[in-house]
């Protein structure tokens, strides 16, 4: 096994320096992209290093970051402002907050950079109050670059002045788009607008914007140092360098992993994320958090970059890797997801606010059973209908993975709605918790740890679970030591 | 820190923390301890706590202990990072108050690795 299937530019200082002290990072060449960029180039320079380097947006859509700083520095205005998107909110996502937590001079540097870049003054970081490690060490490197001089007026006597200011969201989801979150940052309710305008010709308080993710950021200061040769040398042809993925679900390592653009999903699952536990089955991966959709076992081949995640239906999101076993149900986790976008849809646009209730009441019906064949071809329509509809990303991407388990698992849905069986043996109306006669030796374990008193039977005498008072809890299951109590 | 006016003052300042750092590497134990929230959630101040008080029990002077954020590593939190003089650092997981004791007793005393320890599995980009 090659143990180094890793590379880390991002998160490249993250459990290496103390992030509360401004010279650990200066130790590390800290400070000296800005320093160089400010003192011995043009803004023109910056931006040129950029769009050769090929670095994409981290967040998730994938745009040219240096493109989108090209569109910003070419509008003039009386003020223009950097926003870094630290709004992470994807279930299972946490590599902004590792950054943050870990490496945050690498990130205001970057916004410095970009500020120089762009002619903007005032960067702004939203941040979400639930991260408080995360502020607090923000904060304090704010204040110590501040005190140092390398934030404020006059950077390094180069006439540069640039700060950066914290505002709090307070945790909708659809505060990371970036739309919505510029409304959130000026006030309003958080809800997206159509662009055009793009934020890079009107956004913060309808003046140039630029909003970058953390991740995004985290890696500027490593390009302007190394050079966007070195860093176009890294990835494939399209997504250059390296990304961020948070590793969760039903995984040997679970962790925070950096990888080339490239590297296939079967290195990630098998030689970095050391398979699933106990030695289940590796059945499928949902990528970009509630916005993406699910790779199986099929796609182990797949080399991951932006391209090819969408070509199969998913995206790269922020990096959220959920994975799941044998024993997850795919219709399941698909109403999991809905669930959550359900929650956290605004409510401005119809097919979002209604169409998302309704995805759900349908994946709901089939997995308590009630489904009927028609719901599959509802279920399609209606999530087709949301993706081309939706008023902004939230809601274009929501029924993706509805879309994306439908076409990889069409026997787990057809199952559910045919037979009225889940073949993982999750959705609970669908299955029967039974005793093997043969291997019960009416110990009476089961029914003694049962909690709705459903299972009968004398001691020495092969017990019987009553179905229609079972509530399908499983506790019988895992206290039986014959292996005498199934699901099917 | 003094405010910095000039790029050659920033050069300056990086390489006295370059060389400071250095000198650390070579005369001293270096203990680095993962401090992310969820590194602390999983008991990482404990673990802080415990080594410095054991380093002073077994009175181990040369020791320098430094915090950090994520690791990484979060299937095995907490994590400490610990270099023995002029060596290469050791990772160590799924710490607790008397498995980092036995840490200081074995590996910072007499070098002898105890424990979970971790392989790395990345390339670091160091600038």
């Amino acid at each position: 096994m090659d143990l180094k299937k890793q590379l880390r530019i991002a998160t490249r200082n993250c459990g290496f320096i103390d992030p509360e002290c401004i010279e650990d990072y200066i130790g590390v060449r800290g400070y000296e992209a800005l320093a160089t960029a400010i003192t011995a180039g043009t803004p023109a320079d910056v931006i040129d290093v950029m769009k050769k380097s090929g670095l994409r947006g981290r967040g998730g859509g994938g745009f040219p970051t240096g493109t989108k700083w090209g569109f910003a520095a070419a509008n003039t205005a009386d003020q223009k402002y950097v926003v870094m998107n630290a709004d992470e909110g994807d279930p299972g996502a946490f590599m902004d907050r590792a950054v943050l937590e870990g490496d945050p001079h690498s990130t205001v540097e970057a916004m410095a950079i970009c500020g120089y870049a762009i002619g903007a003054s005032i960067g702004v970081v939203y941040i979400r109050a639930e991260y408080p490690l995360a502020i607090k060490r923000l904060v304090k490197a704010i204040d110590d670059a501040r005190a140092s001089g390398l934030l404020g007026k006059n950077i390094l006597g180069s006439g540069f002045d640039f700060d950066i200011e914290l505002k709090y969201g307070a945790g909708a989801f659809v505060c990371g788009e970036e739309t919505g979150l510029i409304r959130s940052m000026e006030g309003q309710r958080g809800e997206p607008y159509t662009k055009p305008p793009f934020p890079a010709n009107s956004g913060y308080w309808g003046k140039p914007t630029i909003v970058n993710n953390v991740e995004t950021f985290a890696n500027i200061p490593a390009i302007m140092v190394k050079g966007s040769d070195w860093f176009s040398s890294i990835g494939t042809e399209k997504s250059k360098g390296t990304k961020v993925f948070a590793l969760a679900g039903k995984i040997v390592n679970v962790g925070l992993i950096e990888v080339p653009m490239g590297i296939t999903l079967g290195e990630i699952i098998f030689e970095i994320g050391g398979g699933c536990p106990d030695g289940k089955k590796f059945k499928a991966v949902q990528t970009g958090g509630p916005s993406g959709g699910a790779l199986t076992f099929k796609d182990v081949d797949v080399p991951i970059d932006y391209d090819n995640l969408i070509a199969k239906g998913s995206m790269m999101g922020s990096g959220g890797m959920v994975v799941m076993d044998e024993d997850n149900c795919m219709v399941d986790v698909a109403k999991f997801f809905l669930d959550f976008t359900m929650d956290e849809t605004c409510g401005k646009c119809t097919p979002c606010r209604i169409g998302s209730k309704r995805l759900y009441e349908l994946l709901e019906k089939i997995t308590l059973g009630n489904g009927v064949p028609a719901d599959l071809d509802k279920l399609k329509m209606l999530a087709t209908t949301i993706k081309d509809t939706a008023l902004c990303g939230l809601g274009q991407t929501m029924p993706n993975p509805v879309l994306s388990t439908m076409a990889t698992f069409a026997d787990e849905y057809r199952a559910h709605i045919y037979d009225k069986k889940c073949p993982s043996g999750v959705c609970a109306n669908l299955l029967e918790i039974v005793i093997v006669p043969e291997k019960c030796i009416g110990c009476t374990l089961c029914a003694r740890v049962c909690p709705v008193n459903c299972i009968a039977g004398k001691v020495k005498e092969v017990h019987v679970i009553d179905q229609a008072a079972c509530i399908k809890c499983g506790a019988c299951i895992d206290k039986c030591k014959f292996e005498a109590i199934v699901k099917q | 820190m003094p405010k910095i006016t000039s790029i050659a003052e920033l050069k300056k300042i990086q390489g006295e923390i370059k060389a400071k750092k250095a000198a650390a590497a070579k005369d001293k134990i270096v203990v680095n301890v993962s401090l992310a929230t969820c590194s602390i959630a999983s008991g990482g101040k404990t673990v802080l706590a415990a080594m410095k008080d054991e380093a002073a029990k077994q009175g181990i002077n040369n020791v320098e202990f430094m915090m950090s954020g994520c690791m990484t590593y979060c299937h095995s939190e907490p994590t400490v990072a610990v270099a023995l003089p002029g060596k290469d650092a050791v990772l160590f997981g799924n710490l607790d108050e008397a498995g980092a004791r036995l840490l200081v007793e074995k590996y910072l005393k007499n070098g002898e690795v105890v424990g979970k320890v971790i392989p790395i599995n990345y390339t670091r980009v160091e600038l």
